[in-house]
């Protein structure tokens, strides 16, 4: 995985509550064996009229919005299916850092595996950066992850919570299966253990 | 120290814990399906790694395949490319598999408990949110995305933090008429689809000690829907008697050595719940959605709400979209809602007992002229048990379709979709815009509305079609 490195990007403001991953990448781009290309169907329903023109009333289609590394987002992004499919293409869109003051689980978890940002934050601080992203002259935020840290255009800070772990993966760009196979003595102790134990499993 | 079902589980999983709390488990039983697989098998070969454990791995095709004239095959291109690269990788990396022609075939979380490789205690994940409905057996069963389909591949194990411990205590007994379907739809209204999040929910009381694992899994599976990555219920002998003699079920000495364990693995009493939602079961109707999220929920007797009632800014605008959306008007009766499409399957309900209960209301009467209606099983067993029993034949003499297993129009990635303002009574779990076809509108409801529903082509209580 990439490293994540600290960036300053154009703030969308997103602000739907319950986005729902059927909504970020709906089921007909599903059918793919690859986790590239999705990003021209991001938010494919929202984005684009029946005609297969682009609806300029959608937030991505507007200038400067449709250059987004960012996502001011509503309560409750991302929830619904299990899909990483949704962070593919919010990643291959160019997104790389999504705030909110609340992720569904799956989603949370499937977008630090591709090192897409998800940044909790309180609604007193989502909805202040929410205005600082409606400025279209001046939309851009500054994330800093090694500092935890979200700097806004006024020169603002706002600091965040992240789990250490989770941190050090994404700051170093390291592939959890091969930390995982550190410990493959301790796996493998405890599946002869189990299966002593527990011979059915 | 009383522990919980969760926390019993957990321990006898964990192999490893830093100090943050990041835990390595692991991982007893992992269910694959074509749609998120192809990723993961894909990062294998890259990597040059192999499947750690086939024999705890067991793969189904079932989002992509067609449930009309599968002998021809998948018509749709690249759907049969994604089912065909399963064929090639379940051979590759040497994985039990029921393929699209084999009776066993069927939707993941369907086959996994008919089966028995669903037990109590077990981790149990799949690339699939749903997972959460094998936690009907006492197991620790979530969803996972594919990285992490690829991680359990690769090592059996997953990494994972503890969640929070969340109890729905549910008091006093449901009316005859309220199925677990109702019950759950009445939960996620009350808690809403964050209500449950960074948790894993137990539900409790004797209500559910009363209903079968079909009903149990109804709900567990739905815990998803509000918030929860995993939702269980408590073993017992209604779990045992279900998976005796089931395939895949231990057998002989396992079986009594895994009876015993089963046994200790109910919450403590007096084990510590960071959350407790009290339910009083004698207040739940039969509920359905009216809206684009599972929480907006309505009795079967109730009306459209009215979003000017609604002071919070953000709220009233998602009320004043779905009502849009789903071409209602504020204070309209939904039982004046007319359907033109009847679902009835889904993971949520697509087994024996839930085709029965449709089945039930359904004979000797007709499908009303205006509906399109279909019965797609759950399983080739399942579909296959009520052909035993003439299930199909009241289905068909009514004017329903009868279908091979599969997802089909729970999430349209086949050719099963709704058209744009076609509306639909679907036993299924999601009703988000666009979910069962672009434009569609989908009402969530339990198999007995749908039947009563597909008859007289309106939201219609079961009660009014006798």
């Amino acid at each position: 995985m990439e490293k994540f490195n600290t960036f300053k990007g154009i703030a969308a403001p997103f602000n739907i509550l319950n986005v729902d991953t059927d909504k970020i990448i709906p089921k007909q781009f599903l059918t793919t064996i690859k986790r590239t290309g999705l990003g021209k169907h991001v938010f494919d329903e929202m984005r684009y009229k029946k005609d297969g023109s682009e609806n300029p009333n959608f937030v991505l289609n507007q200038k400067p919005y449709d250059k987004s590394n960012i996502l001011i987002a509503g309560d409750n992004f991302g929830c619904g299916s299990s899909r990483e499919h949704a962070p593919w293409a919010l990643k291959d869109f160019g997104i790389k850092c999504i705030i909110s003051t609340s992720f569904a689980d799956i989603f949370f978890n499937n977008s630090f595996k591709n090192g897409l940002l998800p940044i909790m934050v309180t609604k007193d601080e989502r909805d202040a950066l929410l205005e600082d992203a409606k400025d279209k002259e001046n939309p851009e935020i500054e994330i800093d992850l090694e500092n935890q840290e979200i700097r806004r255009p006024n020169g603002g800070k706002i600091k965040f919570k992240i789990d250490p772990f989770r941190k050090k993966c994404l700051l170093e760009g390291l592939d959890d299966i091969g930390l995982t196979e550190l410990h493959e003595s301790k796996i493998k102790s405890f599946e002869e253990s189990r299966s002593t134990k527990h011979p059915w499993l | 120290m009383s522990k919980t079902l969760y926390d019993k589980i957990w321990q006898s999983h964990l192999i490893n814990e830093q100090d943050d709390g990041t835990s390595l488990i692991y991982i007893d039983r992992h269910l694959v399906h074509e749609v998120t697989s192809p990723q993961a098998f894909e990062g294998l070969r890259l990597s040059n790694r192999k499947v750690n454990s086939p024999k705890r791995t067991l793969a189904v095709a079932d989002h992509n395949v067609p449930t009309l004239d599968r002998e021809l095959g998948i018509k749709e291109e690249d759907s049969r490319i994604q089912v065909e690269e399963l064929d090639k990788n379940v051979e590759e990396f040497q994985i039990p598999y029921f393929n699209m022609n084999d009776t066993r075939q069927g939707i993941v979380h369907v086959i996994g408990p008919e089966q028995g490789f669903t037990q109590p205690g077990m981790t149990i994940v799949c690339g699939d949110s749903h997972t959460a409905t094998h936690g009907a057996f006492g197991s620790l069963a979530f969803g996972i995305g594919t990285s992490e389909v690829e991680h359990v591949l690769a090592t059996q194990t997953l990494i994972q933090k503890k969640a929070m411990n969340m109890l729905i205590n549910i008091t006093g007994n449901l009316d005859k008429i309220v199925t677990s379907k109702d019950l759950i739809l009445y939960i996620i209204g009350k808690i809403g689809t964050a209500g449950g999040t960074g948790c894993v929910i137990e539900y409790s009381g004797n209500a559910l000690r009363d209903m079968s694992m079909e009903s149990r899994m109804t709900i567990c599976n739905m815990s998803i829907e509000a918030g929860a990555r995993a939702g269980m219920i408590a073993p017992d002998d209604i779990t045992f008697n279900y998976l005796y003699e089931k395939p895949m079920a231990p057998k002989n000495v396992d079986w009594d050595k895994a009876l015993t364990w089963w046994k200790t693995l109910p919450s403590d009493t007096g084990a510590k719940f960071d959350k407790i939602v009290d339910i009083d079961a004698t207040k739940v109707t039969q509920t359905i959605t009216w809206g684009t999220s599972p929480e907006e929920i309505v009795s079967i007797d109730g009306t459209v709400p009215n979003p000017d009632k609604i002071s919070d800014e953000v709220k009233q605008n998602k009320i004043k979209r779905s009502i849009e959306y789903m071409g209602l008007t504020p204070g309209q009766k939904i039982s004046d809602v007319e359907i033109n499409t009847v679902f009835i399957g889904s993971c949520t309900n697509s087994r024996i007992e839930d085709i029965r209960s449709a089945a039930e209301i359904i004979k000797g009467k007709k499908v009303s002229t205006n509906v399109k209606a279909l019965v797609v099983p759950g399983s080739g067993l399942v579909k296959k048990q009520a052909e035993d029993e003439g299930l199909d034949v009241i289905f068909k003499h009514a004017g329903f379709e009868w279908r091979e297993p599969g997802c089909s129009m729970c999430l349209a990635m086949n050719s099963d979709k709704l058209n744009e303002g076609d509306r639909c009574a679907s036993t299924s779990n999601r009703n988000f815009e666009g979910r069962q076809g672009k434009g569609g509108r989908t009402h969530l409801v339990s198999p007995e509305i749908a039947a009563a529903s597909a008859i007289t082509g309106k939201l219609t209580d079961p009660r009014n079609v006798t």
